[in-house]
């Protein structure tokens, strides 16, 4: 993929409001037929970029170009994209057949013409026969379904979807989420979506940008962000992440505590406070004492080990979630996920000692301070 | 990819390539703020200037401020508008409150007549109640002994005329600030035991506070810039309304008019800026999860509530109808007998039938093109993207008609369209300057109308237009309007009924050949035909409410056809 | 009364009958014509003239006495009419004293009474006819609330007549200006005032207009209305149970006149209107409410008027009057202006 020129091409882009910097120099492939979200916290200037990419609104700096043709400051209706919106936004006066017709008549397309791809698209969307109603009549999942393919009338180069399932139910909103990542693969239009949850993002994206303040903080497959997060904030954000002070040593390595323990590597220098980042389900649980010679499971090198204290436990369905005190963690808790076969085998439960394990591979540092 | 290494990005924003839909966009916005720049600012600058000017037009500072305050025939009207404004306004807002508290709180029957009767003033011009007054207060009214002797004409008479006006206005702010309340508010009070009583001053009341409010200045409001009650009924106690009349028509003296004039904007405009700035507090208090209050039947109360509303609507329909009587005595009070001589208005002053065929085309002309006007403008100012500066600088005019008294703007557009250095001082005496005046008049609460009703469609129309390659207007066309169409036809109601009405601004700006049903009223009243002045007067309430039945129906059958998508 | 009505209808049925034929056969000229004359009078006015001129149509601008003054006074740099034609001689002879009339002798002016003819030549105005100040009483009003009847104006001043007077504001009402006039006249400057000053205080209020506190005397709504004698005696006529009563001191009178403004753009029309405002047809018009016309001889006594009222018109000094008229006003607002302050 990466070998082709991009359909679509951001550089530089900025855009403030006043003296508040909405965005702030975004760069950003996106090559054909990609499915790509913008994941952040609300705020984060990601709707602002989409609104950008449709010419909805005018970047302060920066250029855009969109199938080698620079789109930077062509006003939305000479661009090539189907948007849909969290609100629907269908026309309330319009039944299913008129509204999905809407830009297909303006366009002076054939009656005849214009009634068969709207049947088309409505077989696409799962709602045939639909068409005589009006949005009111509709669930909110139908109506979205009418969005899209209303969005997809004319055929766009580039979908944007603006949080286009944030406003339904769970249910719906996991049926729907297959449902457009299945039509867009079909169809291989290239996709950008909006999005503020990162399930809905590490299920339907290629790839995701992980933004935040104006800024992108990482760009990368599911997989990546959620595997190697390049900030505190890209970790805590898709996912838990355990987020311990340490210092770092000489060696590449860090101090918990007095412990030392290896990670993967990092820019940090040494001597300087960081963080220590893993996430809940790396940890591993042995027994208790598992690191002192003579016990039942002794380690054999017992590197990233240290003992710890159950402090609370929680069920979550399918695993535990633990909250561990110990000496080297200080005043911070270490978050650990246990499977039930591990609980029931090692007898967990609030108040037991045990000894839990950090896997090198999965230790990240971050500069800062955890807080 | 190779576009991008040639071409070094810009660090500076893209110049927006030609864009017809932005240039419409953005000379929409432009000639939207040209038109209440000229309809509204200029006259007002126009106006406030003249008062610091001589009859030659040379600037003489305060000279004329001066004078007014030491005439004190002139400035002792201050103290009577604000005198007869307070009291009307305590009497009005306290009477609404029952009645809308009997409308919203309780389980008393005919609610909805009630409702529809208390809207009956609105019909009506305000000059109506004072025709109805002389019959039934004046000296062979057949209710005088109400007044053990004091005369109607005067405080009185003012009083009661604007309180019978400015009920229905009062009362749909209360009934909806009434409507808004929380009923878990109501179960948490009663899970405290709080008293009927504490309840009310701890939960009902508080609720109603931002309406109540609102209500106070709206009545304020109206009271002191009416003219029509106090220039039939008020005798001799003069008000600042009929004193800008005085001046201007009786004396033809413009400078002092224009005095009288800043005196009068002034309390207006501070209860406007006062009541927006309370509103202005009250978003966040309103609760979306709000569960709306049923109250539960009460016998006592609901049958006080019934007689309560039964006394109130008897008498709006009583001052009403006693105007509908007397234009029908052929002779009051020496000859009762019924006929319809008074309608012949052909011998009367005011204009004669004529006046009220003006009054038509005049209304119509002012709801056809105020509603396409303000809408359109609303539309702008909304839904517009571009020109942000512009559309917050039109939205902030739409809201001076409401702080400018109608008096007012007739004399600021004698001033500005008279001029004969005005370009446009060819419409002045035309039909066109009514019609500007009273859509100019009446553009804010046209407008407010309409803004709400665009709040509440998707504001993402217009972009899922444009990426469907579909110019806004024909949007605008094919879903804002009729979407907003019941809106729209409300404000076309308003518009009308209003036009029919007003007299204020107005009576100096008809001519000859655009004489004024509403004005003809005043007109013959002066010349002391109060008789055919109640009839005309009734003409006026038979025309507005011919106009609110055809309305009615209309709405309701177009709803059934276009407005299927309503119904879920 | 009804067939008045009936007569009227058809006067003006025909009117507009013809008015609309006229405007279709010809580009009617329109002349616009200033005036006070009682409204139900104007329709009349205009037919009468229209059977001459069908071609000129007239366009009434009509208030009271004291606004159509005004009204001319203000725009004087821009004048909006062509005619005056009814309105107080007092007013015609300020606004020629502001150089605003064209003078013009109209054919058949000579006929007239030289005291209704501008005495210069040629005459920047002509009279029409004199309206006489007069004092309404509502009888059983009176009776009832036990008041003798006035007999002079010193007699309105009187305690028991408190609240029970209206009389126009002369500043808006010729009528009311007249009465202010002659009674500085009568009584002199010093004891006219004074004279006011009690009345002022029998005055339950002023009106805008001259006719109105005879109507609401007419209605029973006052006992008593100051006022002229031309409509006394049409609400009479109408059944209302007046009195019309004529002071002994003596009553103000003014005349109704007719002048062309200077500057109009339709001057042969306005020429042929004044032409036709002299004759003695138009005068035999204005005698059916006025018993003193300025055409000598035509002068027939008048349904309903009061006895003895030509005799008792004051000899008038229109010039004092017109001269002073600003200072009147003044004074008189300066005094009584709002009856409500003295409270």
């Amino acid at each position: 993929m990466s070998g082709s020129a991009p359909y679509l091409r951001l550089q530089g882009v900025s855009k403030s409001f006043g003296s508040f910097t909405a965005l702030q120099d975004i760069a950003l492939d996106v090559h054909e037929g990609e499915f790509v979200c913008f994941l952040g916290p609300s705020g984060c200037g990601k709707t602002t970029l989409l609104r950008i990419i449709a010419g909805l609104e005018i970047q302060s700096a920066g250029q855009i170009t969109q199938a080698g043709v620079d789109i930077s400051a062509l006003p939305p209706s000479q661009r090539d994209f189907g948007i849909v919106f969290q609100s629907y936004a269908l026309f309330p006066n319009l039944n299913v057949n008129r509204n999905v017709a809407y830009g297909l008549e303006n366009a002076g397309s054939a009656r005849a013409a214009t009634a068969q791809r709207v049947e088309e698209l409505l077989a696409l969307v799962g709602l045939p026969d639909q068409g005589t109603k009006y949005p009111a009549q509709l669930s909110g999942g139908q109506q979205q379904r009418v969005a899209l393919a209303r969005a997809l009338a004319m055929s766009p180069g580039l979908l944007l979807l603006d949080e286009p399932l944030s406003a339904l139910d769970a249910q719906v909103r996991g049926h729907l989420r297959h449902e457009i990542k299945s039509l867009q693969r079909r169809l291989g239009v290239t996709t950008i979506m909006v999005t503020h949850d990162q399930e809905e993002a590490l299920t339907m994206a290629d790839r995701i940008v992980v933004m935040d303040h104006g800024v992108v903080e990482q760009v990368g497959t599911p997989l990546e962000i959620y595997r190697e997060p390049v900030s505190p904030f890209v970790a805590n954000f898709i996912g838990t992440m355990n987020q311990l002070p340490c210092e770092v040593n000489g060696t590449g390595g860090v101090k918990l505590g007095v412990l030392s323990i290896a990670c993967q590597d990092h820019s940090v220098e040494s001597g300087a406070s960081a963080i220590l980042a893993i996430r809940p389900e790396d940890v591993i649980p042995h027994g208790a004492g598992a690191r002192s010679p003579g016990a039942p499971d002794i380690i054999e090198t017992p590197g990233n080990t240290f003992d710890a204290r159950i402090e609370d436990m929680e069920f979550l369905g399918s695993f535990f979630r633990a909250e561990l005190s110990g000496q080297v963690l200080g005043e911070a808790h270490l978050l650990a996920d246990f499977s039930i076969n591990a609980v029931r085998r090692m007898g967990l439960e609030t108040g037991k000692e045990l000894t839990v394990e950090l896997p090198a591979e999965r230790v990240r540092v971050y500069a800062g301070t955890a807080v | 990819m190779t576009d991008a290494t040639l071409n070094p990005v810009s660090n500076r924003g893209p110049r927006a390539r030609f864009n017809l839909e932005a240039w419409v966009m953005r000379g929409g916005i432009a000639i939207a703020g040209l038109f209440l720049i000229v309809a509204v600012i200029l006259p007002l600058y126009a106006m406030l200037s003249k008062s610091f000017e001589d009859k030659d037009g040379a600037f003489i500072g305060l000279t004329n401020y001066v004078a007014y305050f030491d005439t004190p025939s002139l400035s002792y009207s201050i103290s009577n508008s604000l005198t007869v404004s307070i009291v009307a306004t305590i009497i009005v807002i306290t009477l609404a409150f029952a009645y809308a508290y009997a409308i919203t709180r309780t389980c008393m029957r005919f609610k909805g007549f009630f409702r529809l009767v208390a809207l009956v003033p609105i019909l009506a011009p305000s000059l109506l109640p004072g025709i109805s007054f002389i019959y039934m207060f004046g000296k062979k009214g057949f209710m005088r002994e109400l007044l053990m002797g004091e005369p109607i004409y005067g405080f009185i008479g003012i009083v009661l005329g604007s309180s019978f006006w400015t009920f229905p206005h009062a009362l749909l702010i209360m009934i909806t600030a009434l409507s808004l309340s929380d009923a878990r508010l109501y179960e948490a009070a009663e899970a405290l035991r709080a008293s009927k009583l504490r309840t009310f001053f701890t939960v009902t009341l508080p609720g109603a506070k931002y309406g109540v409010i609102s209500a106070i200045f709206v009545v304020f409001t109206l009271v002191i810039t009416d003219f029509g009650v106090p220039k039939v009924i008020g005798g001799q106690y003069s008000v600042l309304a009929t004193d800008i009349y005085k001046q201007v028509i009786g004396q033809q003296n413009f400078q002092m008019g224009a005095v009288v004039s800043v005196m009068l904007l002034i309390p207006a405009v501070l209860a406007f800026t006062v009541d927006r700035l309370v509103q202005r507090r009250q978003v966040a208090l309103l609760s979306a999860r709000a569960v709306p209050y049923a109250p539960k039947p009460s016998r006592g109360r609901d049958i006080g509530a019934l007689i309560f509303c039964s006394v109130m609507a008897g008498m709006l329909l009583l001052v009403l109808g006693v105007a509908a009587y007397a234009s029908l005595v052929k002779f009051w009070p020496y000859n009762l007998s019924l006929g319809f001589t008074h309608y012949n208005f052909e011998i009367m002053d005011g204009g004669g039938w004529g006046a009220w065929f003006n009054s038509m085309k005049m209304a119509g002309l002012t709801a056809l093109i105020g509603t396409t006007l303000v809408f359109t403008v609303a539309y702008l100012v909304e839904k517009g993207q571009d020109a942000r500066f512009g559309r917050v600088v039109i939205q902030a005019m739409a809201m001076v008609p409401l702080a400018v008294p109608g008096m007012v703007l007739g004399l600021a557009y004698i001033f500005f369209f008279n001029n004969p250095a005005n370009p446009l001082n060819g419409i002045y005496a035309t039909m066109a300057i009514l019609v500007l005046s009273t859509v100019a008049h009446f553009y804010t609460v046209a407008h407010l109308t309409a803004v709400t009703a665009l709040k509440q469609i998707d504001g993402e129309f217009e972009s899922v237009s444009s990426s469907l390659k579909v110019p806004f207007w024909t949007t605008f066309r094919r879903v804002t309007v009729p979407v907003c169409q019941p809106a729209i036809f409300s404000m076309a109601v308003y518009l009308f009924m209003n036009a029919m009405t007003t007299v204020s601004a107005v009576v100096f700006l008809y001519s000859p050949d655009t004489n004024l049903a509403s004005v003809a009223v005043m007109n013959m009243d002066d010349a002391g035909d109060i008789a055919p002045a109640a009839a005309m007067a009734m003409m006026i309430v038979y025309t507005n409410l011919t106009v609110v039945l055809i309305y009615g129906l209309l709405s309701r059958l177009v709803e059934k056809r276009t407005q299927a998508w309503r119904q879920r | 009364m009804k067939i008045d009505i009936t007569k009227y209808m058809t006067t003006v049925a025909t009117f507009a009958l013809a008015g609309g034929l006229a405007a279709n056969a010809a580009a009617a000229e329109t002349l616009t014509v200033y005036t006070a004359v009682e409204a139900e009078d104007l329709a009349k006015y205009a037919a009468a003239f229209n059977s001459h001129h069908p071609d000129i149509e007239i366009k009434w601008v009509r208030d009271s006495t004291g606004i159509v003054t005004a009204k001319l006074l203000a725009e004087k740099d821009n004048p909006q009419a062509d005619v005056v034609w009814g309105l107080a001689g007092t007013s015609l002879i300020l606004l020629k004293g502001e150089g605003m009339l064209e003078p013009y002798a109209p054919n058949g002016v000579k006929e007239l009474d030289p005291k209704f003819v501008d005495s210069e030549v040629p005459p920047s105005w002509v009279g029409m006819d004199a309206w006489v100040a007069s004092v309404c009483v509502n009888i059983p009003e009176a009776e009832a609330a036990g008041l003798p009847m006035p007999a002079s104006w010193k007699d309105l001043t009187k305690p028991v007549y408190k609240d029970q007077v209206i009389m126009p504001n002369p500043a808006s009402s010729g009528t009311g200006f007249l009465d202010v006039s002659s009674w500085l006249q009568m009584f002199g400057e010093e004891g006219g005032w004074a004279y006011m000053d009690g009345l002022h205080a029998n005055i339950a209020r002023y009106t805008h207009s001259g006719s109105k506190p005879c109507k609401l005397a007419a209605a029973g709504e006052i006992p008593i209305g100051i006022s002229f004698a031309f409509r006394g005696a049409k609400s009479k006529a109408a059944g209302a149970p007046l009195e019309i009563v004529v002071p002994s001191e003596g009553v103000g009178w003014d005349m109704e006149a007719a002048a062309i403004i200077k500057g109009t753009d339709a001057m042969d029309s306005a020429k042929k209107l004044m032409d036709f405002i002299v004759t003695k047809e138009a005068n035999e018009m204005y005698n059916a409410g006025y018993a003193v016309v300025a055409y000598p001889g035509v002068a027939k006594p008048v349904e309903h008027f009061p006895e003895g009222l030509v005799d008792a018109m004051i000899d008038n000094d229109f010039d004092f009057a017109a001269k002073n008229r600003k200072s009147i006003l003044a004074e008189w607002q300066k005094r009584y202006d709002s009856k409500s302050e003295a409270k």
